[in-house]
């Protein structure tokens, strides 16, 4: 067989070498450095971290190409950008200049109301965020080679985080109960593919990575959505919006290898300074929420 | 028998999965206690950027080594084997010194350029392994006392071995592939009661009191 690129086996596969990791915005390559030292398995490049995103208002685009490529420049793990939900230009400029993972995320503006966009077209790997079950697995169909539920982000509340990892994995909890013919009906009310729900329910797992991402920022946090049965945590506002940006990185990636051992925990979560101010999900209006953008 | 997974970050889980459907018990090691009674240790592919800083700051650098001089196998794939090499291509600091060979690390380039391909890797048999490559390395150069076990059509060196240490580019792990880790279970077998292995015992044909 001669060499074969970006097979689905590749595409999920990167997926599966961040496992047990932190993957952490960053706006500049000097970020990007303090991310690398302070063990990020990957970095998001993006202009502005969701916490300023949502207090700047205004459409979030994909940043500016120039940038990610100075990220990219910066450090040797794994670079990912951001696409605006159903924007599939945006994808196609990430692609051109070689990032490794696009995030068609929730956290830009959406461009499309109905439709996300046509994964599997393209070359490069995916992640896309979820707040259940139907939702993840409706990416998938569309070629999502990872999945990360939303939370909320922006906001330092893990709140959502945690009720959205809940209902992935007790729905898949539920589908293992079932017997093969109540399936077809699971399948319809998640209004995923019986193919995909069938799998699930063999497996109890879905079938590519799950991290947890929007609302972490705290070592507590991230070996909180571990223990819950996460596979690793994207950290966006709550590094660079703390008080040492530097301690608090490598403190969360100490707290997400070791989230099964509270005497570590302690230990690299003592003297971290002030995590980022917290939003109460209450205090945000409706209109402002990102995790309901994406269908 | 038990062999550990260095779980510190990684496709960790992948390799425990391949240990067990082998009939071997994995288990994780993430501090120098868990290294206690394992026969040998796998080393997964991950980020060794992260795995380094892990290693570090819990002082797992020195039990790993006193654990591979023992002779126990140790068995790294991708990052696993940037951690075992004692060179690193562009400068870095070796994480585990204990594989006579410069590593690269991304030496194909970046995600785009992943790719899967079947390799020939004599000593495992004729089978072709089907090999996962994702942001791999490359040996660039090999030692004196290193084995090369496979190569890339082009020539280049994707699968080594040095005494108690072997070491792929790729990923038998996630291509469904038990060989390598068939290998490192018979080697740890091996290490653990040397009176059976195939190199230790009497030829069959040997008489015992015949003069020399």
């Amino acid at each position: 067989m001669s060499p074969e690129t970006s097979t689905w086996t590749t595409k999920k596969g990167l997926a599966q070498m961040l496992k047990g990791g932190v993957i952490m915005d960053v706006v500049t390559p000097e970020h990007a450095k303090i991310a690398e030292d302070a063990g990020a398995v990957a970095v998001m490049a993006l202009e502005r971290v969701p916490a300023d995103i949502r207090a700047a208002g205004g459409v979030a685009r994909m940043s500016d190409p120039a940038m990610i490529v100075s990220i990219m420049d910066a450090v040797s793990i794994p670079v990912m950008a951001k696409a605006r939900i159903g924007h599939f230009v945006e994808a196609q400029i990430l692609e051109a200049l070689g990032v490794d993972y696009i995030d068609e995320s929730e956290v830009l503006t959406p461009a499309d109301e109905t439709n996300h966009i046509d994964k599997h077209a393209f070359k490069v790997p995916f992640v896309c965020g979820c707040r259940n079950l139907g939702e993840a697995l409706r990416r998938i169909s569309e070629g999502a080679a990872m999945i990360r539920t939303k939370g909320e982000a922006g906001t330092g509340n893990v709140v959502e985080a945690v009720r959205q990892l809940r209902s992935v994995l007790s729905e898949i909890r539920r589908l293992q109960g079932m017997r093969d013919d109540e399936l077809f009906v699971a399948a319809k009310e998640l209004q995923a593919p019986y193919e995909l729900v069938k799998g699930v329910a063999e497996e109890g797992k879905l079938p590519v990575v799950n991290f947890v991402a929007g609302g972490i920022s705290t070592p507590a946090d991230a070996a909180l959505v571990m223990q819950l049965g996460s596979e690793g945590v994207f950290v966006g506002s709550g590094i660079f919006k703390s008080e040492d940006p530097a301690r608090m990185a490598n403190a969360i990636v100490q707290a997400t290898t070791h989230f099964e051992d509270p005497k570590i925990l302690a230990d690299v979560s003592k003297g971290l300074g002030s995590p980022m101010r917290g939003l109460a999900l209450e205090q945000i209006p409706e209109a402002e929420r990102l995790a309901v953008r994406g269908w | 028998m038990k062999i550990g997974v260095l779980a510190l970050q990684g496709d960790f889980a992948e390799h425990a999965r391949m240990l067990a459907s082998i009939g071997v018990e994995p288990v994780e090691v993430r501090l120098p206690v868990d290294l206690d009674g394992i026969s040998g240790l796998c080393l997964p592919g991950g980020e060794s950027t992260t795995m380094r800083r892990l290693i570090d700051r819990w002082d797992l650098r020195q039990p790993l080594l006193d654990f591979a001089a023992t002779g126990a196998p140790l068995f790294g794939t991708c990052a696993g084997m940037i951690v075992l090499s004692r060179e690193i291509t562009g400068g870095e600091d070796p994480i585990l010194p204990l594989l006579d060979v410069t590593v690269q690390r991304n030496a194909f380039g970046r995600q785009l350029d992943s790719f899967e391909a079947d390799l020939t890797v004599p000593v495992l048999g004729d089978q072709p392994m089907h090999a996962v490559f994702i942001r791999a390395p490359i040996i660039d150069r090999v030692g004196p006392g290193v084995d090369v076990l496979a190569r890339l059509d082009d020539g280049r060196v994707v699968a080594v071995r040095e005494r108690n240490v072997v070491a792929t580019a790729f990923h038998p792990e996630l291509a469904g592939e038990p060989r390598f880790h068939r290998l490192i279970a018979t080697m740890a077998a091996e290490h653990d009661d040397p009176g059976e292995g195939a190199g230790r015992r009497p030829h069959p044909t040997r008489r015992a009191g015949l003069p020399r």
